[in-house]
């Protein structure tokens, strides 16, 4: 990784430098203000940085030099399914005849887009055991909100005017945001002492009054739930759905299906689950897999075979709406598409190998972390720093750190927050066993520093970039842009 | 019991099979079955799935290449079509450089000592962003821009606590219908104004607005592609007591127009497709999402800040989290988590490499073309522009033949043709959107314009 600072680009600008080099018009001269009006003529040109191509290239390589990737290492990260992004998926989004289709192309013109969709319809249905799917959703957290709109006009639909949803107290943050964005109360029930929902608190919970309860399975502790077959009696017993949050779905592929295990409604993490990249934060896509009696409500468009073709939807009357505009985040399920058919009924073993991984993982590290819930894990476990903490003040945030010095992205931390200073683990099963034991050995290395060497893993990272940012000042006193100098030289 | 496919070797799966064994010997099992005990045995999966049979990747390619080839995509017809995604030409470094493993195979920046290139990318982004708008902050993205704007009129609600949205009907009908969507359980009343002359009217947007407005949502360049009357729009939103919201569908277009900023607006809520990000069939593309600073607090998604380290030294981190879900829960401002950080990323490359010469030049392509068009078209007999409002890059015509029937009629000619408007406006059902971009040069205009004087004269 480069040690040297990068300034800004806005640093590096010099008048009269250009990166592009633009025809000109090539039409005849007419006065701007006769085109746009001279009252809608910008007055100064907008700040942007003026820099040549060559300079533009170096500087955003050498930003690109400051990131750990998947491409550059080990990124156990827990929850978010770092797996190995297949380059022939690039050059399958690449393609013009997807990436330079128009979205408002009529439908004659964009029929194998369609049918790509269409057909990752029917491959989603059969992992997940549902009916219909939805594009719509750009992320996670935007699957959610458009399942339980779903499920709000259902019950709607049917005369009711259920007010709560249940979360269980390991449920990811999106869970009680996404049902508050859906004018639900929340309510948090809690885990029982082997990690899975806690049965008698749900069956107070659960009345007439709930639309839904939200459950992650494998939960957040890497966990199956072993009672989802009576956890889902409990809920259609007061008339509520089973939404799955499908964030962990890597572990189960091909083994289990949430459709038979009794949910109703689940978002999948397409940039988890089925390898497409996570860009630094997105693009994503939550496509939403559904039971058909929530076919009616589905977000428009809906993506219909007519014939021999495929057409777009939008006349559907009970639908929610849109959640976005066009279809959805088309390119990055052209990524999602290619990965399946690299792998076909073989996709069962990604999740055996996923499981196999974490557990082998977990065996390795087991000694030297306390473990909370010592179960057979599924595709990812969650140890507890607390030993390190108590006994040597060293804390979880610390340890994370000092994994970067090891040349480690660090796992999850703090999450879920049933945990005490959860180190939560997800190898994935695109990760060699060698890979597994270098990074096993790093951290019971780490693991004896808090023991013989405390300072040192308290005041990592040091052979990063930058050492521990402080993210107090940043919060106090927001600096959330660059500013132009002012004509004096002054930063205003 | 249910392991009917045996293990085989598979390019992205390390694991053989003798490793398999030799892993599962370590831990104490026999099978990789007995780590999956606790899965109850009545819903686990007792056959293969039934998905079709792998492809090797030439295959697969092959495949995928016969179905790309079935769309008329803006490589093989020459594209007029717009309607809230441009195709605009991108520089061939903005996706050399996006396209860099290390920034796309990344995760979110949670460990910022490991992730300074896209803290910083993304900080440069909001500046740049924040420059273009000319607004004082900006987030590092959204989902779309219809998001944005539904997103935008929630946050409107919350600073003003009120709880109704004046949004023009000149405002894209899907941004509209996205805001209904995103405002619907959340108590927000939408209350429309119909279009006038292709423009949200002052007289019409005054006459709507009330106590309960919390803000006033138009979009400008509008899409009819008229540009609105800000300042008058701000001035009646903020008498009120409500903001204005400003939806920016086509970015590109603030290279030559006054920015929402300088004349008042108090969201900008937008599209960044337009900014170095392709066509996509619909996305991903990016939100974009720009405010005053005052209302930083209240605003979704992530937002990367400058601090220093513990040296002194300058380091970009993602700040202001207690308005995240992840930390405040059914609390937060919303719901939002992944965003679109790699469009963002290839936004801000293409807002660098286009400068401040060159946004303002490539917008300037994109009128004085599209100018030229609109005069081409209009010369045809039967064909007079739908509004009299000046355009930017987009321009709707009333046209003598069925808009839908012309589209198919070009496209014999390898055109793709503007938006029949009809569909989404039935006032318009002889309206025909027209895009017209800096991608497009005046040959293809003038072909354009005889083939349609040819379709005209003939029908």
């Amino acid at each position: 990784m480069r040690m040297d600072n990068v300034p800004l680009i806005f640093e590096y600008s010099v008048p009269g430098r250009v990166a592009v080099a633009l025809s000109d018009p090539g039409v005849p001269e007419v006065p701007l203000e006769a085109i746009v009006g001279a009252e809608h003529l910008r007055r100064e040109p907008a700040a942007l940085p003026e820099v040549s191509e060559p300079d533009l290239v170096r500087h955003y390589t050498r930003l690109s030099q400051r990131n750990y990737a998947v491409d550059v290492g080990f990124y156990p990260l827990g929850s978010c399914t770092m797996k190995y992004n297949p380059k022939v998926n690039e050059d399958a989004a690449r393609l013009p005849g997807f990436a330079r289709l128009h979205p408002n192309a009529p439908r004659e013109l964009a029929q194998g887009a369609l049918q790509l969709l269409w057909e990752l319809d029917r491959m989603f249905c059969e992992i997940s055991g549902m009916d219909r799917v939805t594009f719509q959703p750009a992320a996670g957290a935007h699957g959610e909100l458009t399942a339980l709109m779903m499920i709000r006009a259902y019950h709607e639909d049917r005369g009711e005017q259920r007010t709560r949803v249940i979360v269980p107290d390991s449920a990811h943050g999106t869970n009680p945001a996404s049902a508050a964005m859906c004018g639900y109360t929340v309510v948090t029930v809690p885990s029982d002492a082997r990690g899975n929902i806690d049965r008698a608190a749900l069956r107070r919970a659960a009345d007439g009054s709930v639309a839904a309860l939200m459950l992650t399975n494998p939960n957040t502790l890497g966990l199956f739930e072993e009672h989802v077959v009576e956890v889902a009696e409990i809920i259609h017993g007061c008339g509520a759905l089973m939404y799955l949050d499908g964030a962990n779905f890597n572990a189960v592929l091909g083994i289990t299906r949430p459709g038979d295990q009794g949910f109703d409604v689940m978002h999948l993490n397409v940039h988890k689950t089925f390898s497409t990249p996570h860009g630094g934060g997105g693009p994503g896509a939550g496509p939403v897999a559904l039971k058909q009696m929530l076919e009616p409500y589905l977000p428009t468009p809906t993506v219909e075979r007519d014939g021999d073709g495929f057409r777009l939807d939008d006349e559907r009357p009970k639908t929610i709406g849109r959640v976005r505009a066009f279809v959805g985040n088309f390119g990055v399920l052209v990524r999602a598409y290619a990965y399946l058919r690299t792998f076909g009924p073989l996709l069962r073993q990604t999740s055996e190998a996923a499981v196999l991984n974490a557990n082998y993982l977990l065996q390795r590290l087991r000694p030297y972390f306390d473990l909370p819930y010592d179960r057979t894990c599924m595709h990812e476990f969650v140890l507890s720093g607390r030993r390190q903490k108590t006994q040597y003040g060293v804390r979880t945030l610390d340890i994370a750190k000092r994994l970067l010095d090891y040349g480690y992205h660090a796992p999850t931390i703090y999450f879920p927050l049933i945990v005490d200073e959860a180190i939560m683990i997800e190898p994935t099963e695109t990760e060699s066993r060698q890979t597994l034991d270098a990074f096993a050995d790093a951290l019971i290395r780490i693991a004896e520093e808090c023991e013989t060497d405390p300072e040192t893993v308290r005041t990592a990272p040091h052979r990063t970039v930058v050492t521990r940012l402080d993210e107090v000042a940043a919060a106090r006193n927001p600096n959330l842009r660059w500013r132009p100098p002012t004509k004096a030289g002054v930063t205003r | 019991m249910t392991a009917p496919v045996s293990w085989q070797p598979h390019k992205y799966l390390p694991m053989t099979a003798e490793e398999r064994d030799e892993m599962l010997r370590a831990i104490g099992c026999s099978t990789v079955e007995d780590l999956l005990a606790d899965i109850p045995v009545q819903v686990r999966l007792r056959r293969a799935l039934n998905l079709p049979p792998d492809l090797a990747e030439a295959d697969l390619l092959a495949h995928l290449r016969q179905m790309a080839d079935r769309n008329g995509h803006a490589d093989r017809l020459i594209c007029f079509l717009g309607g809230g995604a441009y195709d605009h030409w991108i520089p061939s470094a903005v996706w050399h450089l996006a396209g860099r493993a290390e920034f796309y195979t990344a995760y979110t920046p949670y460990q910022a000592e490991v992730m300074q290139g896209e803290l910083q990318a993304a900080y440069e982004y909001q500046s740049m962003l924040c420059e273009l708008t000319a607004m004082e902050v900006a987030n590092a993205s959204m989902y779309d821009g219809a998001s944005a704007v539904g997103e935008a009129a929630v946050m409107a609600r919350d600073l003003t606590k009120r709880n109704a949205v004046v949004v023009s009907t000149a405002v894209h009908p899907q941004y509209r219908e996205v805001l209904r969507t995103y405002t619907r359980h959340l108590g927000i009343r939408i209350v429309e104004v119909p279009y006038q002359a292709g423009l949200a009217t002052p007289e019409r947007v005054a006459a709507a607005v009330g106590e309960q407005t919390a803000a006033v949502i138009v979009q400008s360049p509008n899409v009819f592609g008229c540009i609105e009357q800000g300042r008058a729009l701000a001035q009646i939103a903020h008498e009120a007591g409500a903001l204005l919201i400003v939806a920016v569908a086509e970015p590109i277009s603030l290279g030559l127009l006054e920015p929402p900023g300088a004349y008042g607006a108090d969201i900008v809520a937008g599209e960044g497709q337009p900014l170095g990000n392709h066509l996509n069939f619909g996305g991903p593309y990016l939100g974009m999402l720009a405010t005053r600073e005052a209302f930083v607090r209240r605003m979704p998604g992530r937002l990367v800040g400058a601090t220093t380290d513990r040296e002194g030294r300058r380091g970009f981190v993602l700040t202001l989290q207690t308005r995240e879900q992840h930390i405040r829960r059914e609390k937060a401002t919303s719901n939002i988590c992944t965003n679109e950080a790699l469009n963002a990323l290839a936004a801000g490359i293409y807002m660098a490499a286009l400068g401040r010469t060159g946004m303002r030049r490539v917008a300037e392509v994109n009128a004085r073309r599209a100018h030229y068009a609109k005069q081409r078209l209009c010369a045809i007999p039967g064909i007079r522009p739908a509004f009299d409002a000046p355009t930017f890059n987009e321009f709707v015509l009333h046209l003598p033949v069925a808009p839908g029937d012309l589209n198919a009629r070009l496209v014999e000619y390898g055109f793709l043709g503007g938006l029949a408007l009809g569909r989404w406006y039935p006032d318009l059902a002889d309206g025909w959107l027209v895009c017209v971009t800096e991608a497009r040069t005046r040959a293809q205009i003038d072909a354009l314009a005889d083939v349609v004087a040819q379709v005209v004269r003939a029908s």
